[in-house]
């Protein structure tokens, strides 16, 4: 391990920028899912559900639904988008591409292949997070400055989700395995995470469950920044959302390397 | 150390290879001198990718060591790979970029600055003859066209030593010439290359020395020509259509004998009339006397067995 972490270098932004490259050449493409959900949402919700559940109760305030559930959506962006760019894509450039194996012949080591593309899973939270950001803003849903959390929240969230991917990368034997940890991990975090319902409506051992979820973290952070609510447990979630990326991120970097140099 | 002279371009010694639950490299000793064009001669799964990809930086050994002008594969792997040019047996170009990206992102990664990148792939796209393809994407080119995209990506770094890993396997005889014309023009300009193949006329073709391996080990080496001579002697009688009679007088005969199918290999070694002498007491038999070539040197050493 300590090997592992001596070999990362800043020549792993080469391979981010190889990612991102490919990213932005289709970017008109590419931009069109972060700023099409959340209008979606808020459309079908608003229109829809909102008209069903005229308030919600949520940190001593009495919200309307779409103010209460925009951030949910935010937070769920910040998990698929590192998700599934760290198992799907980097699954189809490792195995069907060889993109891996092509930069290993440079100067370039396994580690930084890896931290390139966990770098690159984040930043796709990021992007998706900010352009997000600015439709909930123009929609009147976000308070600003503290809405501007969003974007290191969405950094960590998401080192932290491409982690949980790439580490189900380096195990799985072929692209449909990923549909275990998808509806195991993924998918409960998604209903259960406090995205689209507050989780203290749930009974205790739920509850308990719930705030043991990675989601669960982010969408408090997330949400208490685009409410601009504060909140002395903030910093459990912060911190938790930090350390966990960061111990995850180095398992998925050991765990692929053992996978990549037999 | 780098480049001091006398110093080998590639040393191996007792390199050894044991993955998957089996052995592949088993003990592989090799010295390529700066300048010289070594071919690694094996059949399918002979442990000759498995010893390239151990200079390469891409597999660490079990055992052994190797050392590419005097740098530690093991220790110094980002040295080591910024003096080579590789290309892999599978093309592993990108197929979400065209072909001029493809070489501007590769001379990225060796850290060559952006103008340098460019000035360079155009050059190399014009030595490989494709300079007219530059926005075309990858999978638009044909088998030949992507080999020779390899070539000219593996030399974007302006390697000391090219490392070609079958680079005309799948190839049209138009195509294979290509490289081949390209390889040795980069020869003559004293890049060291080490290529595998299991294409004898490529080995004979393109190589100073070859080494043959087989089942992770060294059986023997030298220059083409020398091995022929030295292991099958100059000439060899292929017959078919033959009596038992016939098969007993060439056995009787100095030099070796063998029966494959319906076919009789004859190497009567060193040079002698076994032309004459056949036309004498067999005019009738179908036969041909032809050079001994490098494949009879191969077929010799590592049998006629099917590997896969």
């Amino acid at each position: 391990m300590r090997a592992t972490l001596r070999n990362l270098s800043l020549r792993s932004l080469r391979v981010w920028q190889r990612d991102a490259d490919v990213y932005f050449t289709t970017w008109k493409t590419e931009f069109l899912p972060p700023l099409l959900e959340p209008i979606l949402y808020v459309l079908a919700f608003g229109l829809g559900l909102g008209q069903l559940i005229r308030h919600v109760e949520y940190g001593g305030r009495t919200l309307g639904y779409l103010e209460f559930m925009a951030p949910g959506i935010v937070a769920v962006a910040i998990m698929f988008w590192a998700f599934f760019e760290s198992t799907f894509s980097s699954y189809v450039r490792m195995y069907y591409q060889k993109t891996f194996d092509a930069i290993l012949a440079t100067p370039l080591l396994v580690e930084d292949v890896i931290l390139g593309e966990l770098l690159w899973a984040t930043s796709k939270s990021v992007i998706a997070a900010t352009i997000m950001l600015g439709v909930l803003t123009a929609l009147g849903l976000v308070a600003w400055p503290t809405g501007l959390w969003v974007v290191p929240i969405a950094f960590f969230g998401g080192l932290l989700f491409s982690a949980i991917g790439l580490l189900f990368t380096s195990m799985v034997k072929t692209i449909s395995q990923f549909n275990v940890p998808m509806f195991t991990i993924i998918m409960p975090m998604f209903t259960f995470g406090g995205t689209f319902f507050p989780i203290d409506i749930l009974p205790r051992w739920a509850l308990t469950v719930a705030w043991c979820l990675p989601l669960t973290h982010v969408a408090f952070l997330t949400r208490s920044a685009i409410l601009g609510f504060a909140s002395p447990h903030l910093w459990v979630s912060a911190v938790y959302v930090v350390a966990a990326s960061l111990v995850l991120a180095a398992w998925a970097l050991a765990r692929m390397k053992r996978r990549l140099v037999p | 150390m780098n480049g001091l002279p006398g110093t080998s371009a590639i040393q191996a010694r007792d390199l050894c290879k044991a993955y998957a639950g089996m052995e592949a490299v088993r003990g592989v000793s090799f010295d390529v001198a700066p300048g010289e064009v070594v071919g690694f001669l094996g059949p399918n799964g002979a442990g000759k990718t498995t010893t390239v990809r151990m200079i390469s930086c891409f597999l660490p050994p079990t055992s052994g060591t190797a050392t590419v002008y005097g740098v530690d594969v093991r220790t110094s792997p980002r040295e080591v790979k910024r003096m080579l040019g590789v290309c892999p047996q599978e093309d592993y170009l990108d197929p979400d970029f065209d072909v001029l990206k493809n070489l501007l992102a590769y001379g990225r990664y060796f850290g060559i600055p952006g103008r340098e990148i460019r000035e360079r792939a155009e050059r190399l796209l014009d030595f490989v003859q494709l300079a007219d393809r530059k926005k075309s994407g990858v999978q638009e080119l044909s088998g030949g066209m992507k080999r020779r995209l390899v070539l000219a990506r593996a030399l974007l770094n302006e390697p000391r030593i090219l490392i070609l890993d079958e680079p005309t396997t799948g190839l049209d005889p138009q195509a294979r010439h290509a490289i081949w014309t390209r390889v040795r023009s980069l020869r003559a300009t004293g890049v060291t290359v080490l290529l595998t193949t299991h294409y004898m006329e490529e080995a004979a073709q393109l190589c100073d020395r070859v080494v043959v391996i087989d089942n992770g080990k060294i059986l023997m080496q030298g220059a083409p020509a020398d091995l022929v001579r030295r292991e099958v002697g100059s000439t060899v009688v292929e017959a078919w259509n033959f009596d038992r009679a016939f098969a007993d007088f060439l056995g009787a005969l100095p030099g070796r004998l063998e029966e494959v199918g319906d076919r009789l290999y004859y190497y009567p070694g060193a040079e002698d009339h076994v032309e004459r002498l056949l036309d004498e007491r067999f005019p009738h038999q179908e036969r041909l006397i032809r050079r001994a070539t490098l494949e009879d040197v191969f077929l010799k050493l590592t049998g006629r067995a099917l590997r896969d």
